[in-house]
């Protein structure tokens, strides 16, 4: 058996550890969704939902759907009017991975990696990114931004919300 | 003047008598869910069943809730609770659990009978099976008159579910369903007479709010050879839909005329 000096033995670890971890992150999408600020008297954090939308405009893959978790407050999901009719309405909540509590106002950062669930699955072609929000006693908004699926250059695209959305941005990574 | 009275009052009368059927000028009936879309869960909604020209302003008449019969997604029967019959108004709720299109129904099957009796008028109005019973064997210019009638809305806890022809009647089959309805978007819809298409079948669809514009703005079409109707909604909110018939073709023994209604109030969502 040969022996190898044991700080060798422990670069060759980190080589293979990096390449592995860099194949892994190699693709990916990542968003980053404002919720403004609003000056209102009543505020409520909005619910939102934010998927892919396929070229015949049906859900092709849930990224984030956010309401009051705690209680029973999934009586108001129809209120994200397109996620629902677009197959919100067939999803079971709560759902791991996907659903989560309202967020507070400022910036949010989600990242999606393209060889992972729900990326993996999505067939070559045409896709919009679609953010909607909708709040309690204020009103609803949805933001689009269209995308070329598989990622072959890296892009960054952003879209503005006027009312329950700030900045939206979507960035591909290849 | 006298003479011109004389010689057009006659026609008059003879129009009047020829071309308005005796229930022409019935109130609009409708019923009006408090949502039409529910989450999966499942909740409670509340109805409101009215005669109103005003849509939908109960302002006129209660409607009488004898015929209302709710089917769930399984096409189970469902009870309605909190019954309240006001003046204006019918109300009560239903407990929608289960996931699918529940189809909420006042429908009804009845005669209704006229003839003299020593030169009086007599009517009566009742069930086809009561009608031996309360018209005399030998009434005097006895006209009898079959009335179909069915008003209807529909309401989905969760996905939209398929919606059963009844086969009774005038009746509305969606090709697009009531509860997916969009502004700017074309429905289609067929409609059935006695479970066969009902072609060239005029159809009045009126958007509700009527007291708050001054036209009416009714949008009329016409069915296709297939019985349908292909119907663009020019904006979101409720809508009443209204279709009748007459014809010579009664489905109960002894009796010819027969006039089919059909109504349902639709909710179309913004995009």
């Amino acid at each position: 058996m040969i022996r190898m000096p044991r700080a060798f033995l422990l670069l060759l670890t980190s080589l293979v550890l990096g390449a592995a971890a860099g194949s892994a992150s190699a693709a990916d999408l990542s968003l980053t969704v404002e919720i403004p600020n609003l000056p209102v008297a009543e505020y409520h954090r909005p619910y939102v939902a934010i998927w892919i939308e396929g070229p015949d405009q049906a859900i092709a893959a849930n990224l984030a759907v956010w309401y009051q978790v705690r209680g029973d407050h999934t009586k108001w999901l129809p209120d994200l009017r397109q996620w629902w009719r677009r197959g919100g309405r067939d999803l079971k909540v709560p759902a791991d991975g996907l659903t989560g509590a309202t967020r507070p106002v400022g910036q949010h950062i989600l990242k999606f990696d393209a060889a992972a669930e729900p990326l993996a699955r999505l067939p070559p072609g045409q896709y919009a990114l679609v953010v909607e929000a909708v709040r309690e006693v204020g009103g609803r908004e949805a933001v689009r931004i269209p995308f070329e699926w598989p990622i072959k250059a890296a892009k960054r695209e952003s879209a503005q919300g006027k009312t329950e959305l700030g900045a939206v941005a979507l960035t591909l990574n290849p | 003047m006298k003479n011109y009275f004389a010689r057009v009052a006659p026609a008059v009368a003879l129009m009047l008598a020829v071309f308005v059927p005796a229930n022409s000028f019935a109130a609009r009936a409708w019923l009006l869910p408090s949502q039409t879309i529910v989450a999966r869960a499942g909740g409670w909604v509340s109805f409101d069943a009215a005669n109103s020209d005003d849509l939908f302003s109960f302002n006129q008449g209660a409607m009488p809730i004898d015929g209302l019969s709710v089917s769930t997604p399984d096409g189970q029967a469902l009870a309605p609770q909190n019954l309240a019959r006001g003046k204006t108004r019918t109300s009560f709720d239903l407990e929608m659990r289960a996931a699918g299109t529940y189809r909420v129904a006042v429908a009804g099957d009845t005669v209704m009978a006229r003839w003299e009796d020593e030169g009086k008028p007599k009517r009566w109005r009742g069930l086809p099976a009561e009608m031996a019973a309360n018209i005399p064997a030998n009434a005097a210019k006895l006209e009898v008159e079959q009335m179909q009638r069915r008003v209807e809305t529909f309401v989905t806890v969760g996905a939209p579910t398929g919606i059963k022809a009844a086969g009774l009647g005038l009746e509305l089959v969606p090709d697009s369903h009531p509860n997916d309805l969009y502004a700017g978007e074309a429905a289609k819809f067929r409609f059935l007479l006695d479970g066969k298409p009902a072609q060239d079948l005029e159809v009045q669809i009126i958007a509700g709010g009527t007291r708050y514009r001054d036209a009416p703005q009714t949008m009329t079409l016409k069915t296709d050879k297939g019985g349908a109707i292909a119907v663009t909604w020019p904006a979101s909110g409720l809508y009443w839909l209204d279709a009748a018939i007459e014809d010579d073709r009664a489905t109960l023994p002894n009796v010819k005329k027969r006039r089919a209604t059909y109504n349902v109030t639709l909710e179309v969502l913004p995009q």
